[in-house]
This record gives C-alpha cells, structure tokens and sequence, in this order.
C-alpha cells in the first residue's frame, strides 16, 4: 500500500489484475468468441444446411415430427431456424432418454428429417465455458460473477489512476520497450471504456440472484419462486384433463400472433400437454427483436381452442434497466455490423488484461536485466502468462482440429473435443516451464499461427465446403469463421516473429521521455 | 512495491491481508445490508424494490473495496465496512419486524 489516494488505488489496480488476470482473459477471450456462438456452432457441424426461411412450413415440419416420435412427452420445445441457425431444433422432455431427461434433434428445415451431423458442442462449449469455467455448478457461475466484479473494479481504479485520461489516450510511443505497452493499455482502455463498463456490471447483472441473495431472502422469505414469478411473469400449468385432444396447428396460432405484432420473428414455442384437453402453447418473441429481454413479447394460447389466453405482463422501470442490461451484454439484437463491433470490443478487452499482465512482468524484470536468473515468483509469472494467453489459443485451435480430425462415429465425440482442448491447454503450461521466456512465447505463437492459418485448408479437405466454396455459394458465416481463422494466424505470425527475433536493446531515455513519465502516475 | 532483500515485514503483509478480508467479506456483508434495506424500504412494488436492490447492492460493494484500500489503516478499513453495516442492520431488522410480525 502507498501513501495517497491514486497511489492507492494504482496498487490495487495492479495487484487485483495480477491475480485475476489469467482467469479474466480467458473468460473475455471465450465470452468474445460466444458473440458468435450460432457462426461457430455452424462450422462445428457442416451437415447442417441452412435454406430460406419459411417459418409457417418449419411449424408444419416440426409439429409432425414431435406428434410422431414425442406425443408421449409432458412438454415439446421448438426453436425456429433464423439467419443465424440453420437447423429447426426440436426437443422433449422424457425421463428415460437424453441429456438430463430432455431428449434434442436438430431437424433439417426442408425435408423435417433428423440431421445426423457429427457430435459436437460447437460454439456452445465456448458460451458456457465463459461463464461456468467448466466447473460444476455453481462455484463456475459464482468465480466468474466475482471476476467479473474484479474487472469492474479494475477499471475504475484504472480510471481514478489515470487522472488525464484523455490527455494520455493521444500519447502514443511505439517502440519503446516497457512505455508502449502502457501507451497501449491505456489507449485500448480507454476507448472502449463504455463497453468494458457495461459488460462487466451487465455480467453481474446476469447473476445477482446468485450471488446477492440476501435482498431476495429478505423480501420474499423462503420463497424465492414468488420473487421468479413476479419478475417473469410465469403461469401456472394446469394438470393433465387426461382427455385426448388434437394439438391444433401450430400455423394458426402463428398467424394471431403476427395479428398481434406484425413481422414478430420468433424465437421458441413451448408446447405443454400437447395432445391433452388443457394443452398450453407460448409463443416467445426472438431476442433478436429487442435490445432488452422483454416478458411482455410472449403469447399463450389455448392448444385445443387455439384461443389467446394472455400475453406476458410489461415491464416497470426497473425491470427495464436489468432486462437492458442483460440484453447489451449477450447482444442477441445485433445484426452483422453491430455484432463484429461487439467482437472487436471483445478482443479489446481481452488485450486490455493481456497487455496489463505483461506490463506487470516486464516492469520488475527490467530490475533483474544484468542477472542471470530472475526470482521465482517472477518466472512463475512468466509460465502463466505464456500459457494462459498463447497457450489458450493452442487449446482453441485444438477444438477446432479435433472437430476436424475425430472420426464421426468416435463414442463421446463430443467430449473428446473438449478434452483436447484441455489437453493441448496443459501441454503449453509444461512447455512454458521448461523453455526459456522469449522462446516458449516464439514457438506457442508460432504454432498458434500455423494452427489458425491452416484451419481454412482443413476444412475444405475434410468437408469440401472452403472459402471456395463458401465464398460462391454465399455461406457468409463459413467464410467468416475461415477468414477470421486466417487473421488470427497473420496476426500470431506476426507476434511471433517479433518473439522469435532478438531483442532491441534498451534504448536510452531521452530526457523529454523521462520528463512526460514523470507527470504520468505509472502503475506500480 | 518497494521491496528490500527480506520483502516487506510481516506487519505489512498482515495488515494487506487483513484489508483484503475486510473488502471480500466485510464489503460483501455491506452490500448485502444495502440490497435488503432498499428490497424492504424502497417505496415501490415489491419485485421492483428488490430488484433496484440487487442492482445498487454492486455498488456499495465496489465503494467498501476502495475504501478499504485506501484508508489510513487496516482497522479503519474494517471499521468503514463493519460500522454502517451495523446500523443498516438495525434498520433492516425493524423494517423486517414491521413488516412480518
């Protein structure tokens, strides 16, 4: 701790980002990689092919499928395919078979017959990765809530540090060493700052009642379904008449609600009982229609009569502000523009922490330049660093390749993705502790780098849809993943080759530098 | 941090962890005061209320962890998060006698 206020916070700022660093890159690195989950999901699973929507016919198609194979089941879901998913996802509940009790089928939006499209979680598994950690439930929703809290309180006490923040953020000095990665930490920092701001008090937004209980407890005593139901507005289900009934269309009940809200994409239909006198259909409003989550667009409907029943409660005020918040930070409104800004942001962010921890590094390193050997917590710095930043991109091109390279038919295909991922993860901690600083960071990037640019020459080997391809066809979201994978290799090779070279000697200061150092209050 | 071959003295890294603690659980079991106080207070229905809560809750929370960073001393820092956790604790459980007697 230091004397004076901004001095304080500096050392807060820094020893907070030190500690939650690791872990807070990998949590912005998977969250930015969710914004495109579906993109992602889609390249996972290339057997399933998208045609125009035609959400009246997917109805049709997907309420003969569950009447044939689900009519058993107490409850059917149906999700419609939209611009960004191909497959008509069609799911039931049943005690015997599934994951859980819930049985899942992606069906193919023309012909309503089951894909069989290799096993994986696609672009699912970097969405919960982001905020379970891969942990059991709840310490991974918990530690990631708290991180998310450490970074909110980062920025702040970043803020209150850099008192001329905007002075600072024209102040670039490229090529100097320990400066420039400040110069660059700032800046990045501070011009996505409304957006680091949002995300990180919208993610604990996200899981207050988790982790805040105390106001819900105290409000609602034990029972904390009421506060639930008050706030999402939820229905009792009446029982089973035990009377059969024909469910009626799907198609009617569509049609009453674009009578209601003309032009309604919508997101999932929920059907309950179906088959049973006291069946209940609700129809919810695709998120991609609104920034805030929104109670209000859904519709339930009688499933014998197909008379509306009633619509979702609106929204008070402070409803409102928490559904907004919850809404900005998955962007599920964005359309492609708004949704590449939200990754480059993204990727921001995750340089913001990335840049931050090897600044910590390389600033008590300079105090050991003329040693032979740096102290141990500074090489125990080192390992992580080089592991969790180019090493969790190994482990990200890892899922990729293995999505590639497993055979379809391997039993727990899916689970073996991940397990390479963790595997080449564990790998570059080893490899980092047994090679020298600069040259575990040359090599994981380099290899990160052959990784990422040869991905778009795997796929079109393995599935024969590549850039050329998808380029001709108009796959946009193919390209997209080939192309970003592509970039992502330019950049590693980039990064890389400046690792792999010898390092510049430290230039001398010039007394003008010195002097604009002294009126920045430096991190220490 | 300065740092002399020895690091710094036990006092110091004590007094660090003591801050530490105070921040964690003692910013944690402010924030918490505040959630139910404006869950039980706020003149509005009660999933609003409660709501509005939760949402103020991080802020107090995110104020207790830079006061105890900041302050002169570690006992102080406990003081700044112990004291008005106190009082709102008081007010908290006459609100909550009112209302379920």
């Amino acid at each position: 701790m230091k004397e004076g206020f901004r001095q304080a916070m500096a050392w807060l700022h820094t020893w907070t980002g030190l500690i939650f660093g690791w872990l807070l890159f990998a949590i912005f690195l998977s969250g930015t990689l969710s914004y495109f989950k579906e993109e992602i999901s889609h390249w996972a699973q290339p057997e399933l092919r998208s045609h125009a929507l035609d959400p009246l016919a997917s109805l049709g198609l997907a309420q003969g499928y569950l009447e044939a194979n689900a009519g058993h089941s107490a409850s059917w879901m149906i999700r419609l395919p939209s611009e960004r998913e191909a497959a008509l996802s069609v799911g039931w509940r049943d005690p015997e078979g599934g994951r859980r009790g819930f049985v899942r089928k992606s069906l193919d939006a023309q012909s309503g017959q089951p894909v069989e499209a290799r096993d994986s979680r696609g672009g699912d598994f970097f969405y919960r990765f982001h905020f379970e950690l891969q942990m059991p439930y709840p310490w991974g929703r918990w530690l990631s809530t708290f991180c998310a809290f450490i970074m909110l309180l980062g920025l702040v006490t970043g803020i209150i540090t850099h008192k001329k923040i905007f002075k600072e953020f024209f102040t670039f000095r490229p090529g100097k060493g320990q400066r420039s990665w400040l110069d660059g930490h700032n800046a990045i920092g501070v011009l996505v700052l409304p957006f680091h701001l949002m995300i990180s008090y919208s993610s604990l937004v996200l899981f207050m009642y988790m982790v805040m209980p105390a106001g819900i407890l105290a409000s609602y005593g034990g029972n904390t379904n009421g506060y639930f139901n008050d706030l999402f507005g939820r229905d009792e289900v009446p029982k089973v008449a035990n009377v059969a009934t024909p469910l009626v269309p799907l198609e009617r009940l569509y049609a009453k609600v674009q009578e209601q809200v003309p032009g309604a994409r919508i997101g999932f239909i929920q059907v309950q009982n179906p088959g049973d006198l006291n069946a209940r259909v609700t129809f919810t409003q695709s998120a991609a229609d609104h920034v805030a989550y929104k109670r209000s667009a859904s519709w339930t409907f009688d499933g014998a009569t197909g008379a509306l029943l009633n619509q979702g409660a609106p929204e008070s005020a402070a409803m409102m502000t928490s559904f907004s918040f919850a809404g900005l930070h998955m962007g599920n409104y964005a359309g492609p523009w708004l949704r590449w800004l939200y990754f480059v942001f993204g990727v921001a962010g995750t340089a913001v922490i990335g840049t931050g921890l090897v600044m910590w590094l390389g600033k008590r390193q300079l105090k050991h330049a003329k040693s032979e050997r740096i102290p141990g917590e500074l090489r125990l710095v080192e390992v992580l660093n080089i592991a969790s930043m180019s090493g969790l991109l190994l482990a990200v091109a890892a899922f990729f390749w293995a999505n590639r390279l497993l055979p379809v038919g391997l039993e727990g295909r899916a689970n073996w993705e991940i397990n390479s991922f963790f595997l080449l993860w564990a790998l570059s901690l080893l490899h980092a502790a047994l090679r020298p600083g600069r040259r575990a960071w040359g090599e994981q990037l380099g290899l990160g780098a052959l990784a990422f640019a040869l991905l778009p020459l795997l796929n079109a080997l393995t599935t024969g849809q590549g850039l050329d391809h998808s380029v001709a066809v108009g796959d946009w979201a193919m390209a997209g993943f080939d192309l970003t994978a592509l970039g992502t290799g330019a950049f590693l090779a980039w990064a890389a080759a400046k690792m792999l070279r010898p390092p510049k000697p430290v230039a001398k200061r010039a007394p003008r530098a010195s002097k604009a150092s002294v009126e920045a209050v430096e991190v220490k | 941090m300065k740092r002399t071959a020895a690091g710094p003295p036990l006092s110091y890294r004590l007094a660090v962890i003591s801050r530490s603690l105070a921040a964690l659980l003692g910013g944690y079991l402010l924030a918490s005061m505040v959630s139910i106080c404006v869950a039980l207070l706020a003149p509005m229905p009660q999933v609003d209320a409660t709501l509005t809560g939760l949402l103020l809750s991080f802020v107090f929370y995110l104020l207790a962890f830079i006061w105890c960073f900041a302050c002169r001393s570690a006992w102080r820092a406990w003081l700044g998060v112990l004291l008005p956790s106190l009082v709102l604790a008081i007010v908290n459980g006459l609100a909550y006698w009112m209302k379920n007697p």
